[in-house]
């Protein structure tokens, strides 16, 4: 039996019930108001939106009209407005407050930026018009490829994946292509770190490669040893994340690319934690072949609730023949947009997406950019390292970092420090939401016992961050008593909901509402715990 | 009587009149966590030793379960679809997986017998 | 600089604290070789908002945007009225800036919209299942193949004549780099493949558009059988998610996976993107859905909550074995869709369609009249291909020249293909006035 895991939630065995009952007759407690779901809501007389009647036409539907209602549930404006208002509240955010999730990046989103995105030159113009009608976009889009290759130090940029996965399998499509131009498509083998995100052995695989991982050091970064040793003639390419998942600097980066190199394969760096870098580094000189840029981690893009992400992927000059279509040149016309086009000896390169690409998150990206400029990206790199510095510095007096430090954007954690209270990585974490914050990444990465991953990223004050290190070292103290694990496992008590029931949602999934789960549209909120 | 064999995936496979019940060991589903799928194999299907033929998933983990010896699939547990905790619950007698006619015995050989299997399975602690 | 909280005196008594003599030292495992001794030569210092927003202005300034003039530009996008409260919701912060909801105690928000989310996507659909969003409805299509092929153990995908051709070409790229077969159908301009014959014993799938993207409505009914007949499944996609509010939805016709491209809700033109993709199933499929699932759960109250699901075919778990290797979804214009379509709700959308299909009729019957022009659909949503005297790609251009954004000529979706250069895809919603149609028709007039 072999595993694949993420120990990263709770099973139900673990839960343990509450004593705590709500007392209140409505189910509230003061600003944290249940709310029904929108089909509990349900008057299909009633809308939102007022519109005028159709035309009167004889219809061109072929007899496809449509039979009977789709079941919409009907709501005036106001109760709009209320219902995802109340909803909101039922989210932590990073306008609530630090949210250390590690790998994440976590940063203040700039409002500038949603104002920039809404400006109706580039939000209320369609990819299809004529390119003459939308200069401006086009430029947009080169002006920020511009500073995307001119940050990183490589030559090319393609602009369309969708997100950073998705800036994977582009990159990764590229060096299949260029390995094929070659005549070498029998590399098959992709090396991937033990440590690495579960996207890269996910996008090798989709194309084919066969993932073979390579093992850490004790000090957290690739063994170099081993890379040399599995680099033989089947080798494609190693996908590389740089800082790596453990927060660590690849201190032997150049000589990872040059054995690469040397080996005939390509280097893909996972530009994840681009941020911890920006300004100060510049991939291209470390002998990276292409890297994806999660614009919503380095650049600030909202985060959104899980997308949309943003992942242009900047390329070396030997892939960049690779890139797929649309592209944006620059001539003695100004910016154009080139649609088709572009194979190269015989290989479609093709499409990743229709259109050109996450316009609204490189408007914003831009404007992010532009707000600090060169200078103040290299001090965001600086500051979201010394503070990820100095977390762990407070922290490693009752927590047990996994390595030794400077650590980069990011502190890492293990369970040592936990060892026998009875209290695990999981149940720290859920104690920490009632303290008020967003848990760090837990369990991640997986060569980590326990692990805890903790960024705090640049846009945090001292005092926010001497707040929340207080809060952590009263949690350590406390765990370690040997008297409290009960209270962990309770927790979070505080929050809108309390630990959920994973195992009964997977068993039975239920993953819409039906008019059977209907409750009554007035009165006390419908309780669905049968 | 039928005889027992571990395999180190944790899986057991049980062995009457030439043919093999597999499933997978209480230590196994004790680190799983609550089993809340299983994929069976279609019944019928001609398999090699060690080719992956289940799949068995908690809330936050999956894993394969691989053929212990080559042979045809003559049956598989239905019920465990509507009832994956019988993994947890009953590993060894009602959480079965599959049967198996195995197409040659010594194949069975090098696995561990039961002092074999909780000497191995101590040895992870 | 406003982003950045921290003071000089903060990072030196940070540094102390540290044991750190500088910042330097805090990038020592940094080969110095490459570390950079200032800002990159090249790119602009540090601005205040004014400045931003006035060089950025000046860029946006540049175009035209739809709102300003007379607009027909459709074929995978739509120009739709959002309602000011969907805007103002969607940048609540604890939405905007929340991420992924991997702690579900403290993101019961976006874990409940996306779980009514889901639902609305099975009741638009008539599907049983659909999950929490794609990249776009062009990847959701990819992945719709992706999944049959793992269904049926196939490998090889039938694509529609009267598919997107931007979507065709993402299939197409991905089945040349992940390893299947897709076998195209000839351009359908006029509505009347029968893909009925392609469909074999080895078919996975057969992915058709409807509205085609020549705006072609058909009964997909004696399709679907024939897929079912022959293993294979039906992929309907659905580029203008407002036709469900009068059509016949795609599972009422025998559909296995539909694929929609949500944007015309909520989200916006925005030059192409992000956009949001819908993704629904039959129930028996579930397994090998792509994307993140939300599901209903009690918490250790007993109390109604809700949580991401199913999450071990996904590559944090499976990591090589996934059944794709995304891991965002778009759950911001998730959002912007429900509640744009919550705010519809059935009597507002069913209306919203009937408004578009009408004013597209009328839009239709006008330009017919137009010397030299042909409407080349018997049915239509709200979108139909018209044939010109003349390339329609120059005539495009000589009717921006006049501020009218005309249409999308088939010639920029299928530049090698002769036949179509004549061709024009206009497309009519509920934001195009009388005169709108009427400023169309007679600049075609002048122009052709």
């Amino acid at each position: 039996m072999v595993q694949s895991t993420d120990l990263s939630q709770g099973r139900s065995g673990t839960i343990a019930m509450s004593a705590a009952a709500v007392e209140t007759s409505t189910g509230n407690r003061g600003l944290q108001l249940e709310e029904r779901l929108i089909f509990e809501y349900a008057h299909a007389d009633r809308s939102g939106v007022d519109l005028p009647e159709p035309p009167k036409v004889k219809d061109r539907l072929g007899g496809l009209r449509r039979r009977g209602a789709i079941g919409l549930p009907g709501l005036a404006e106001p109760q709009v407005v209320q219902h995802y208002t109340r909803l909101s509240q039922k989210n932590y955010a990073i306008d609530s407050g630090l949210y250390p999730l590690g790998s994440c990046t976590m940063k203040h989103n700039p409002r500038l930026n949603e104002r920039m995105a809404r400006l109706p030159g580039f939000g209320d113009v369609h990819p299809l018009q004529p390119q003459s009608t939308v200069p401006g976009a086009i430029e947009l889009i080169g002006e920020l490829a511009g500073w995307l290759t001119t940050l990183t130090g490589m030559p090319a940029v393609a602009m369309s994946p969708a997100a950073g996965a998705h800036g994977e399998m582009c990159g990764m499509m590229a060096i299949a292509a260029a390995l094929r131009a070659r005549g070498e498509g029998h590399r098959k083998t992709v090396l991937v770190p033990e440590s690495a995100h579960g996207t890269n052995p996910a996008t090798a695989a989709a194309l084919g490669f066969t993932v073979k991982p390579i093992a850490a050091t004790a000090d957290g970064r690739v063994d170099v040893a081993a890379l040399k040793a599995a680099l033989g003639p089947d080798v494609a390419a190693i996908m590389l994340t740089n800082p790596n998942t453990c927060g660590l600097f690849e201190r032997d980066i150049r000589e990872v690319g040059d054995a690469v190199s040397a080996a005939g394969a390509y280097f893909y760096c996972d530009g994840a934690n681009y941020n911890a870098i920006v300004g100060r580094v510049r991939p291209g000189d470390l002998g990276v072949d292409c890297m994806h840029i999660n614009l919503h981690k380095t650049f600030s893009t909202p985060h959104g609730g899980g997308g949309p992400g943003s992942g242009p992927v900047v390329l070396s000059a030997r892939l960049a023949p690779y890139a797929p279509r649309p592209w944006v040149v620059h001539d003695a016309n100004g910016w154009r947009l080139i649609e088709e086009g572009g194979a190269i000896d015989g290989e479609p390169l093709g499409r990743l997406k229709a259109f050109h690409g996450q316009m609204g998150m490189f408007v914003r990206a831009l404007a992010y950019m532009l707000s600090h400029g060169a200078d103040g990206l290299r001090q965001v790199a600086e500051d979201a390292v010394l503070n990820a510095n100095y977390v762990m510095a407070r922290l490693q007096v009752a927590l047990t970092p996994a390595y030794d430090g400077p650590c980069m954007h990011e502190c890492l954690f293990d369970d040592n420090f936990l060892k026998d209270t009875g209290v695990s990585t999981l149940d720290f974490a859920k104690a920490m939401i009632d303290e008020g914050y967003h848990p760090m990444t837990m369990y991640f990465p997986l060569v980590v016992h326990g692990a805890m991953l903790i960024e705090p990223t640049e846009t945090q004050s001292k005092r926010s961050l001497d707040e929340f290190c207080d809060a952590m070292l009263h949690l350590a103290r406390k765990a370690k008593s040997g008297t409290a694990a009960d209270d962990f496992k309770a927790a979070p008590r505080f929050a809108p909901r309390r630990r959920l029931d994973e195992t009964l949602a997977a068993r039975k999934p239920v993953l819409r509402w039906r008019p059977t789960n209907r409750g009554p549209d007035d009165g006390p909120l419908k309780q669905a715990a049968e | 009587m039928a005889t027992v064999k571990y395999t180190d995936e944790h899986e057991w496979v049980s062995v009457e009149n030439g043919v093999g019940t597999v499933g997978i060991t209480d230590y196994a589903q004790e680190q799983l966590g609550d089993v809340v799928f299983v994929e069976v194999p279609d019944v019928g299907r001609t398999v090699a030793k060690g080719e992956a033929v289940a799949v068995v998933e908690s809330v936050k983990a999956a894993s394969d379960i691989y053929a212990p010896a080559s042979g045809e699939i003559v049956e598989a547990n239905a019920a465990l679809a509507d009832a994956p905790g019988d993994v947890n619950l009953e590993p060894t007698g009602k959480g079965w997986f599959f049967k198996i006619k195995l197409a040659d015995p010594s194949e069975l050989d090098g696995l561990m017998d039961q002092a074999k299997y909780d000497a191995f399975v101590k040895s992870l602690a | 600089m406003r982003y950045l909280p921290l003071t000089d005196t903060d990072r030196r008594e940070m540094l102390a604290t540290i044991g750190a003599r500088s910042i330097d030292d805090l990038f020592r495992d940094v080969p110095p070789s490459v570390r950079l001794p200032g800002p990159i030569a090249g790119l602009s210092s540090h601005m205040g908002e004014l400045e931003v927003e006035r060089r950025l202005g000046r860029m946006a300034a540049r175009n035209i945007a739809a709102s300003d003039v007379p607009f027909f530009v459709g074929a995978g996008a739509y120009k739709h009225h959002v309602p000011a409260s969907v805007d103002h919701l969607i940048q609540r912060g604890e939405f905007l800036t929340s991420y992924t909801p991997y702690q579900p105690e403290i993101t019961q928000g976006t874990l409940q919209y996306l779980f009514e989310f889901q639902t609305q996507i099975t009741m638009l659909t008539g599907m049983e299942v659909a999950n929490a969003s794609m990249y776009d409805g062009s990847t959701g299509a990819s992945e719709a193949v992706l999944m049959a092929n793992r269904v049926t153990r196939r490998n090889k995908a039938v694509l529609s004549g009267g598919l997107h051709p931007h979507y065709r070409s993402v299939i197409e790229t991905t089945a040349h780099w992940q390893g299947f077969r897709t076998v195209g159908a000839p351009v359908d301009a006029d509505g009347i493949e029968d893909l009925s014959a392609l469909v074999d014993k080895e078919v996975s799938c057969v992915v058709v558009q409807n509205p085609s993207v020549f705006g072609h409505v058909r009964d997909l009914t004696p399709l679907a059988e024939a897929c079912h007949a022959a293993g294979a499944l039906l992929v309907v996609v659905v580029t203008e998610v407002v036709s469900l509010g009068l059509l016949t939805p795609p599972g009422d016709m025998g559909a296995d996976i539909v694929v929609c491209e949500g944007q015309s809700l909520g989200v916006g033109l925005n030059f192409g993107g992000p956009y949001v993709g819908l993704f629904a199933t039959r129930e028996k499929l579930l397994r090998q859905m792509p994307g993140r699932l939300v599901g209903e759960t009690v918490d250790a109250d007993g109390k109604r909550g809700f949580v991401l699901t199913l999450s071990t075919r996904e590559q944090h778990i499976r990591r090589e074995k996934a059944t794709s290797n995304i891991c965002t979804n778009s759950g911001l214009c998730a959002l912007a869709f429900t509640i744009h379509l919550t705010l519809l709700g059935e009597r507002g959308f069913t209306r919203l369609a009937e408004i578009n299909h009408a004013t597209a009729v009328r839009a239709a019957e006008r330009l017919a009249k137009v010397p030299g022009v042909k409407v080349l659909n018997e049915t239509f949503f709200n979108e139909f291909t018209v044939m010109l005297p003349k390339p329609a790609a120059p005539v495009i251009e000589a009717l921006a020249a006049r501020r009218i954004l005309g249409g999308v000529p088939v010639s920029r979706l299928i530049p090698d293909a002769p036949l179509s250069a004549d061709l024009l895809l206009v497309a009519v919603t509920e934001t195009v006035t009388d005169a709108d149609i009427e400023a169309l028709a007679t600049g075609l007039a002048e122009v052709l």
